[in-house]
């Protein structure tokens, strides 16, 4: 399969070792959803997929996560080109800070949104007087799920402005657009791909996330009860093969959403020339 | 990266406004919304965790740790990240040594799939190990006949933590090997070092701070893996209980000057799992 004779020691130990380890950890323990799953036969699976509750709670996690990807959209965007393309005070603590989702505990986060949220905490009691419930509701929901996928838009679109080459925007300028025309017709365009391969990383991170969104959501069945959480409500009722089908489900759209992904990639790719 | 902000430095201020350049109030604009919002969202819960933890004073946040639970799931979290950490630096190198040196057929599904779990929700992370190794699970009737507890035990929590922390030493790794390059290793190995000798000293010198960056966040990862390991533990306390679900514990409790004073130590963590991550990139940029 491989070229005959490499200079380099170790093709077939790391690639046997990966393939293996992988096999073992994360190929085989995922191919028993698919099995679980079918156990109930199409009847099971149709009778646990087209269960009320379980639309209200896939219709939930995906709503609340398209909204969290739209929201990340427009501030990673925001975000990264501050990031990349000004220089002011704390922006090298800003750009560390960016990756606090992915080093923070879901579960600590979790607890810390809930406090800030809930009807006595700083912010929700603000929200309070407007009469808008962020904690147990939709809405907190969607905060916990923004603070999730943050990062992943702006690292995404980070290394994307750096590569931007300025001679566009100086020829958009020389040809006398202003600077809002170069932005809109020159510089969005080219970084259009990328926002929309990083907002749905983020969607596809917020659909399955559990530990800091348990806590703020409430979990009420019907109103906020997310998907992997109504997994979780299932294996506790030993309903294993109903827990294995919502988790097919799951696994199903985290592959149309990573194929997405890879497809968005491929299109910033011919766009940028890189 | 540094070219790019040298075009706008402040000190280059003038009245005239380059071409390729926004309005300073535009400029301002868009610093203020960024930093307004990862204030909002990043600073402030930050600053709740540490203002709930120190309700009761530094005496209140000492005594939190002075419960035996608590100990436990320290201990039990130690224990879950020295067994997981090693195994999936392995891996990491493995993989990252694969992918970033060798071409062959089957390459971009192979990264495909090690990117996998992480986009995996972590509640399936924990739901395939009890459909493998639950009561009644594929495996569940075997390891009962010998007396193997998997599920709701050590071995569970530590698999679906592996799994959940997977990828990060790989996702460091590959990218940072790739932009290196292999010219080194070709030159060790043509002067007669054998396979071992050049990966020690030639590709660990290398890569040694993106592999110390990736095994921080592997274990900044495994020490706070909630949704995955509450599947698999079954929240025995003094047994099963990990620091996440502890902190859930207590927090259901109302015992809130505990929960974020456990939260916090994570939090310290992951803050610096990040300031590692701004100087060893820096070094690796420098180098």
């Amino acid at each position: 399969m491989a070229r005959t004779r490499h200079v380099l020691p170790g093709f077939r130990l790391s690639l046997g070792f990966t393939i293996t380890y992988l096999s073992l950890i994360v190929l085989i323990p995922l191919s028993m959803l698919v099995w679980k799953a079918s156990t109930g036969g199409w009847d099971g699976v149709l009778n646990t997929i087209t269960h009320a509750r379980v639309i209200a709670s896939l219709k939930l996690s995906f709503t609340t996560a398209f909204t969290a990807a739209l929201v990340n959209g427009f501030f990673g965007l925001l975000t990264a080109w501050a990031l990349e393309r000004y220089s002011f005070p704390g922006r090298r603590v800003l750009d560390a800070m960016v990756d606090l989702p992915f080093a923070l505990p879901t579960a600590v986060a979790g607890i810390a949104l809930v406090t800030l949220y809930a009807p006595n905490g700083w912010i929700g009691a603000w929200l309070a007087q407007y009469d808008i419930k962020a904690a147990y509701a939709p809405l907190g929901i969607t905060i916990a799920l923004v603070f999730v996928g943050f990062p992943f838009v702006v690292r995404t679109l980070q290394p994307v402005i750096a590569d931007l080459s300025m001679e566009l925007e100086e020829a958009a300028a020389c040809l006398g657009a202003n600077r809002w025309q170069t932005l809109t017709r020159v510089v969005f365009p080219a970084l259009l791909p990328a926002t929309l391969a990083g907002m749905t990383l983020a969607f596809g991170r917020a659909v399955g996330e559990y530990g800091s969104v348990v806590f703020i959501s409430g979990n009420l069945p019907f109103k906020t009860e997310i998907a992997p959480l109504l997994i979780t409500m299932r294996l506790e009722e030993y309903d294993y093969s109903g827990a294995a089908t919502i988790g097919v489900v799951m696994l199903i759209a985290s592959f149309l959403i990573l194929f997405t992904a890879d497809l968005l990639a491929q299109w910033n790719r011919k766009r940028t020339g890189h | 990266m540094a070219a790019l902000i040298d075009i706008h430095p402040a000190k280059h201020r003038t009245r005239v406004r380059r071409a390729t350049a926004e309005s300073a109030w535009s400029r301002w604009l868009v610093i203020s919304i960024a930093v307004g919002f990862m204030g909002l969202m990043f600073v402030l819960p930050l600053v709740v965790i540490f203002q709930e933890a120190f309700r009761k004073g530094w005496e209140g946040y000492v005594e939190a740790f002075d419960d035996r639970a608590t100990m436990h799931a320290i201990w039990l979290t130690l224990q879950v990240a020295a067994i997981t950490v090693p195994l999936n630096t392995i891996f990491g190198l493995a993989a990252a040594w694969c992918v970033s040196r060798f071409r062959f057929r089957g390459k971009r599904l192979l990264t495909s799939l090690i990117e996998l779990p992480l986009w995996v929700s972590p509640v399936n992370a924990g739901l395939i190990y009890v459909l493998l190794f639950g009561a009644q699970g594929f495996f569940g009737p075997s390891l009962k006949e010998h007396g193997i507890k998997i599920i709701f035990a050590l071995p569970g929590i530590v698999l679906s933590t592996i799994f959940v922390t997977f990828t990060f030493v790989a996702r460091v790794l590959t990218p940072q090997m790739e932009a290196q390059g292999q010219a080194e290793e070709e030159a060790a190995m043509t002067l007669g070092a054998n396979g071992f000798q050049m990966f020690w000293r030639v590709t660990i010198p290398k890569i040694k701070w993106g592999l110390l960056y990736g095994i921080i966040l592997c274990n900044a990862r495994s020490m706070g893996e909630f949704g995955a390991v509450s599947v698999v533990s079954g929240h025995i306390r003094n047994k099963t209980n990990t620091v996440p679900l502890h902190i859930e514990v207590l927090y259901n409790e109302y015992q809130f000057v505990p929960a974020f004073a456990v939260a916090s130590v994570l939090t310290l963590l992951a803050l610096a799992t990040l300031i590692l991550k701004t100087l060893t990139t820096t070094k690796r940029g420098a180098a």
